[in-house]
């Protein structure tokens, strides 16, 4: 879970930086994007290191996703008899809610392949100008999109919360004081990385891009 | 205090089980939990019937035999206690409280409220010792340890086995026992030898019980009457991957 954990955590970075370039206009955001498909080259063909990326992605999503499982279904199996009296959570709320937390998370990235890679539920739709997609996913009329999106990150952040604390345990974190530490790490770097997402839509929605 | 009690009663480990309520009157205050359930059983003897079955030996929160699950709370509502040393004014007038044994497929209920953690004994036999030779004690100062380890090791030698970490574990996982007993052991010169052939016979004798997988989740050390802190899964964690890269046992290594 920590491994593969962190490697689509190091993406998550990348994604958000590269997104943020929206700001700096339309001619910057898609000249990235386009740089995107030629990184490497003239060693890779084009779009060449964009498939290694999405091939090693996959690995790292499905061998999470396997983890979990084996988890999930082991913790089922060590509980056969309920408890009648179910008490509310008293360690961490993000702790308790990984599992379906994750489940929103991979519908989303489903659909948000579906909308800005293939452009299949993008009105737009066009590849060479990813800007335009972008502005017109979160227009003001496709609230829903836009509130969908904010539904993800703020699961995504959950996740985060308590995933990066876990990782860093998993990994051998080991003293009392490391774990505030690891903790506030997580809680900073979740939020973090929820505003860094959410700038964009946000941004959209209120004509800052547009 | 007069108390609505639904408790679960199970006649032997192939009855299926129920919850049975029961009405208790002139509950004082200052009784412990287990003397309200004496209370209780003392009224089921005098009418014919089966008294509660529960866990308990010493009654001063030391030896962990008693557990029970106080209205989803592993040894109720008051933190670092043990349901024997839990006392009634925790509860109020009118209350109802629902009782229930630890659940976890390696803890099978024996009858009503009394589980078998002999899980738990097959997780120690697979590490959980030194070897040292018996005999008159040793001179204190001969080994010297580190005061900052000495405390850790004694913090978590403190955990007396209850059980209360896996049946609040939304996983039912057993890693903060095997944790505070690798953590014990590993933090001291005397069980260097072992150190990390322990770790992994302790982690595997905890899975081959059937207990779930650790989430760090922390329910855990919320509920341990000795405060077990969940670093100690990590302090294992670290153990667990130095000895899985480690060929320790290897002769010429």
């Amino acid at each position: 879970m920590a491994v593969t954990g962190i490697l689509l955590v190091l993406f998550l970075i990348a994604h958000m930086l590269g997104n943020l370039k929206i700001f700096t206009g339309a001619t910057a955001f898609n000249h990235y994007a386009g740089w995107l498909r030629e990184i490497g080259a003239p060693l890779l063909p084009s779009t060449g290191f964009l498939w290694l990326q999405r091939v090693g992605l996959l690995v790292a999503v499905l061998l999470h996703i396997w983890a979990a499982t084996v988890l999930a279904l082991r913790a089922r199996a060590a509980r056969p008899v309920r408890y009648a009296h179910r008490k509310k959570i008293q360690g961490s709320y993000a702790a308790r809610t990984m599992r379906w937390g994750g489940v929103i998370i991979l519908l989303f990235v489903v659909y948000h392949i579906l909308d800005l890679t293939t452009g299949t539920l993008n009105p737009v739709g066009d590849s060479t100008r990813p800007y335009a997609n972008v502005v017109a996913d979160f227009a003001p009329g496709r609230w829903y999109v836009t509130l969908f999106y904010t539904l993800a990150i703020v699961a995504l952040g959950f996740h985060l919360r308590h995933g990066v604390f876990s990782a860093l345990r998993s990994l051998g974190q080991q003293t009392p004081r490391g774990e505030q530490r690891a903790r506030a790490v997580a809680l900073v770097f979740a939020v973090a990385l929820c505003v860094g997402y959410l700038l964009v839509p946000f941004a959209v929605l209120t004509g800052l891009v547009s | 205090m007069n108390l609505t009690l639904r408790i679960w009663r199970q006649s032997g480990p192939q009855d299926k089980g129920r919850m049975v309520t029961y009405q208790v009157d002139d509950v004082s205050p200052d009784m412990s939990f287990l003397e309200m359930l004496d209370v209780l059983n003392e009224r089921l003897i005098l009418d014919g019937e089966e008294p509660v079955a529960f866990d308990h030996d010493c009654r001063e929160g030391i030896c962990g035999m008693c557990g029970l699950m106080i209205n989803g709370n592993a040894h109720g509502p008051q933190r670092g206690t043990t349901a024997c040393q839990l006392h009634m004014r925790q509860f109020k007038d009118g209350d109802t409280i629902d009782i229930e044994p630890w659940r976890a497929r390696p803890f099978p209920v024996i009858k009503d409220l009394v589980v078998d953690r002999s899980a738990f004994d097959q997780i120690i036999a697979a590490g959980g010792y030194i070897t040292a030779p018996t005999g008159s004690a040793p001179e204190a100062h001969s080994v010297p340890v580190a005061k900052a380890n000495a405390d850790a090791a004694f913090e978590s030698a403190a955990c007396i086995g209850c059980g209360a970490c896996v049946a609040a574990c939304p996983n039912g996982s057993g890693l903060l026992f095997t944790a505070a007993k690798v953590t014990q052991l590993s933090l001291m010169p005397q069980g260097q030898p072992e150190r990390y052939t322990r770790v992994i016979g302790m982690v595997d004798a905890h899975d081959e019980a059937g207990f779930g997988g650790c989430t760090n989740a922390g329910e855990c050390t919320v509920v341990c009457p000795k405060g077990i802190p969940l670093s100690t899964i990590g302090r294992l964690n670290r153990d667990y991957l130095a000895a899985t890269t480690k060929r320790g046992d290897t002769p010429g290594t």
